[in-house]
């Protein structure tokens, strides 16, 4: 691999991971925070307001940090990957520019007013600026899914006499199906994230024995959104975007499940090391046949392994991909398990005095961002070896006249200042949390 | 349709240095205007709920022209790779000092933040003047269609340029004295007291600068790109734009005088408009020149731009989307209008 490719795909894959772990909790708090104000306005409740106005907090610190992490994700396009910008502008840039055109005014303008207009607007015209913030994020969230889809899976295009492609069709390039299920399966990835962490600071008051009203709420709410969309989570969206992989990427089903030969009845390794020099899986744990059931809907139906396509089609790193599946697979399980105890004895009154299950949501926190990066580690390996799916390599999509020592200069720079806004981040997140809801309000806001 | 877009790019553009560049301005002075902690709040609050809404027509003004123009976009931000990495670590720094200031109790963190606010927004402001003095100038664009400049070489003009040569520099500083007026008369206008009358006292003491530098400025691009005469000549109603430039610095020193700060923000905004419409008006339809082939290796509106499919669906979202966009920012500042107060929420 060529030293400069490499560095500008470790520059993009750090710099995208780090952003997305602050839009994932703003996109799964802002419905949270909406269900808070409209609970508030309808039972002229004060709780539920100072609730609301404390998560409106974390998020205002949150949104900051996504904001100014996501501004290099659009300047990269540009700097790192100027060929790939020329090649495929043409049809992207319609959703990069809507984004900036229709999600990102809408969100900035109106968070300005949620978080420092309170006592100008009336209580419904601050409810409508917290829908408005809340809409912003998830239209942000849908035009960038969809120019991923277009990279997963290219719609709506031509082929151009300079070699770019141009688009040819816009309702196919934001019908795309691969993006509907993409942007089901990513949502509700991002409100699981936004749940299990107001649940979290809730149980760490419940036991703390600190603002106990809150964290009741917290819980409550928290709980319940983590049930329903970790369920959401697998079926009908992780179904919908495995079998989109099946038919569109088998080379990827095949590498994500590290099945490395083609088989009827094909079984789902759960626990295993994939050996991709020897193409087997060391100490596999497998549940027979249900690999092909769960593709095909089918106990004996064939399923391609890697030996059907060509070495240089497969994703590059196999085992990087089959664990990365294999964890988000494997989280998103245990957030079922976690949510439906913790449902049941919400359900049963018992919730708030268990303190073994405040304890598993107290620290259950990091494991939905885990889970969700793992996911987009799954999407973005799985893709490889491609940029654009079968229309342009990796290789080439990267900016030939930046060198790798100007790459390796901006990644370090990268590295240092992410390291103290997350430092900077966890400090002030802390500060809020214990300072807590019914504090009076901080000299900040 | 090439034209219609980049026109289009161009009043975003334009709207984003006139809206981002009086909060750039308001941090250049920060520091030296905001001598008591109240005081550097009411500067904070003046902008604080507007700052990032500004910020977002860099994004979008960024992300229309990779939607009209791709190939503009592959080569210019390629190509001014690490001046474009500093903007971006500046523009973080700039983003948490506003932002996670008002989370420190401690004096001494607030201070260093203060301190990160003011000079973020004064290299800022630096970069943006010297980029369009790139762009004006000209890049040493291969056949390919890309280049890649160094931050600098020997500080000449000619085609082994750097990032930064006494011309660019000289538009780099063209930039910081005008958003610090700028900057100046919105604190100004949003403020009262103390305060009002020493920022009034930043733009009158930078008005004379202003007009030197803008004079001096003008000849230097004549001297470095000679063929920015060419479509002034060719249009001469494009000599318009250097009359509103000037009438619009008469009108800053004239209201500034009387103590009029509304009319003198309004003057500098249309000052800004009417160089950065000057600057764009003498380039087209060339977007990037080539200083090593302007001729034939130059960038226009033509050989960049996405196909003719794409931009004519593109109106199609971009007019409402702009529509929707104004709306919202009417309401923000109407919301937010008048002189600001310490009292109450936010910062």
């Amino acid at each position: 691999m060529d030293s400069a490719l490499l560095v500008h795909r470790i520059h993009f894959a750090f710099t995208i991971t780090f952003h997305y772990l602050f839009p994932q909790l703003t996109m799964g708090l802002a419905p949270l925070i909406v269900v808070l104000k409209t609970i508030a306005l309808r039972r002229k409740n004060e709780v539920y307001h100072q609730a609301a106005r404390f998560w409106a907090r974390i998020f205002g610190i949150n949104f900051v940090l996504g904001v100014v992490t996501g501004i290099p994700m659009e300047f990269q396009f540009g700097t790192n990957w100027s060929h790939f910008s020329r090649f495929a502008g043409g049809v992207i840039g319609q959703t990069l520019a809507m984004e900036g055109v229709f999600a990102f005014f809408l969100e900035s303008a109106f968070l300005g007013l949620f978080l420092y207009g309170e006592k100008r607007l009336s209580p419904r015209a601050h409810w409508c600026s917290a829908v408005a913030v809340f809409l912003g994020s998830w239209l942000s969230g849908f035009f960038i899914i969809v120019t991923d889809a277009w990279m997963q899976h290219p719609v709506g295009f031509v082929g151009a006499a300079d070699g770019s492609v141009q688009l040819s069709s816009f309702w196919e390039l934001v019908l795309n199906p691969w993006a509907w299920w993409q942007y089901a399966h990513n949502m509700s990835g991002a409100v699981i994230t936004g749940a299990f962490v107001m649940a979290s600071v809730g149980a760490f008051y419940l036991l703390w024995g600190k603002f106990q009203d809150y964290g009741r709420i917290f819980v409550r709410v928290g709980v319940t959104a983590g049930l329903i969309f970790s369920v959401l989570q697998l079926f009908p969206t992780g179904d919908g975007q495995g079998r989109m992989i099946a038919q569109h990427q088998p080379v990827t089903l095949a590498a994500m499940e590290a099945l490395f030969v083609s088989q009827s009845g094909a079984p789902l390794v759960i626990i295993g090391q994939p050996n991709v020099e020897e193409r087997k899986i060391d100490n596999p744990i497998e549940v027979p046949s249900a690999l092909s059931f769960l593709t095909y809907r089918a106990w004996k139906a064939d399923v391609q392994g890697l030996d059907a396509f060509p070495r240089d089609m497969w994703p590059e790193n196999v085992a990087l991909l089959y664990y990365s599946y294999h964890i988000m697979v494997g989280l998103g399980t245990i957030f079922i398990a976690i949510s439906v105890v913790a449902a049941l004895l919400l359900w049963r009154g018992k919730l708030f005095s268990s303190r073994w299950m405040l304890w598993i949501l107290l620290l259950a926190l990091p494991f939905p961002y885990i889970a969700n990066t793992a996911g987009w580690m799954t999407a973005e390996l799985g893709r490889q070896p491609w940029l654009v799916y079968g229309l342009m390599r990796t290789a080439d999509g990267y900016s030939k006249q930046v060198s790798a020592g100007n790459g390796i200069f901006t990644l370090l720079g990268f590295l240092g200042m992410y390291t103290v806004l997350g430092i900077l981040f966890l400090f002030l997140v802390r500060r809020e949390i214990e300072q807590g809801p019914a504090a009076e309000v901080s000299s900040g806001h | 349709m090439e034209t219609l877009w980049f026109m289009f790019v161009a009043v975003m553009v334009a709207a984003y240095v006139v809206l981002d560049g009086f909060d750039l301005g308001a941090g250049a002075i920060y520091l030296a205007a905001g001598k008591t902690a109240d005081e550097r709040r009411k500067i904070l609050r003046a902008i604080g709920p507007v700052w990032d809404g500004n910020e977002v027509w860099l994004i979008a003004a960024g992300g229309t022209l990779y939607f009209a123009f791709p190939l503009l976009y592959a080569s210019s931000f390629s190509g001014f790779y690490l001046p474009l990495m500093m903007v971006l670590w500046l523009l973080m720094l700039r983003g948490i000092g506003i932002e996670l200031r008002a989370h420190m109790e401690n004096p001494v963190w607030v201070g260093f933040f203060d301190l990160i606010f003011c000079v973020s927004s004064v290299l800022l402001a630096v970069f943006f003047g010297a980029a369009l003095g790139n762009v004006v100038r000209g890049v040493p664009l291969g056949a390919d269609g890309y280049f890649f400049e160094p931050l600098w070489t020997n500080f000449r003009v000619g085609t082994n340029t750097g990032i930064l040569d006494w011309y660019t520099v000289l538009t780099g500083v063209i930039a910081l004295v005008t958003l610090t007026a700028h900057g100046s008369l919105y604190v100004a206008v949003k403020t009262d007291g103390e305060l009002n009358l020493r920022t009034r006292n930043v733009a009158l003491w930078a008005w004379p600068l202003q007009l030197t530098l803008t004079i001096v400025g003008l000849i230097a691009t004549c001297y470095v790109q000679p063929t920015v005469l060419d479509n002034y000549k060719q249009h001469v109603v494009g000599f318009l734009i250097p009359v509103i430039v000037f009438g619009s610095l008469g009108a800053m020193i004239y209201s500034i005088r009387k103590g009029l700060d509304k009319l003198a923000f309004v003057g500098s905004a249309l000052y800004i408009v009417g160089m950065l419409v000057g600057a764009a008006f003498a380039l087209y339809p060339v977007v990037l020149p080539a200083s090593t082939d302007p001729v034939h290796r130059s960038l226009t509106i033509y050989n960049t731009a996405a196909g003719r499919h794409g931009l004519t669906v593109g109106l199609a979202w971009w007019i409402p989307g702009m529509i929707l966009a104004l709306g919202y920012f009417t309401l923000l500042f109407r919301m937010f209008r008048g002189k600001v107060r310490l009292e109450g929420e936010g910062y």
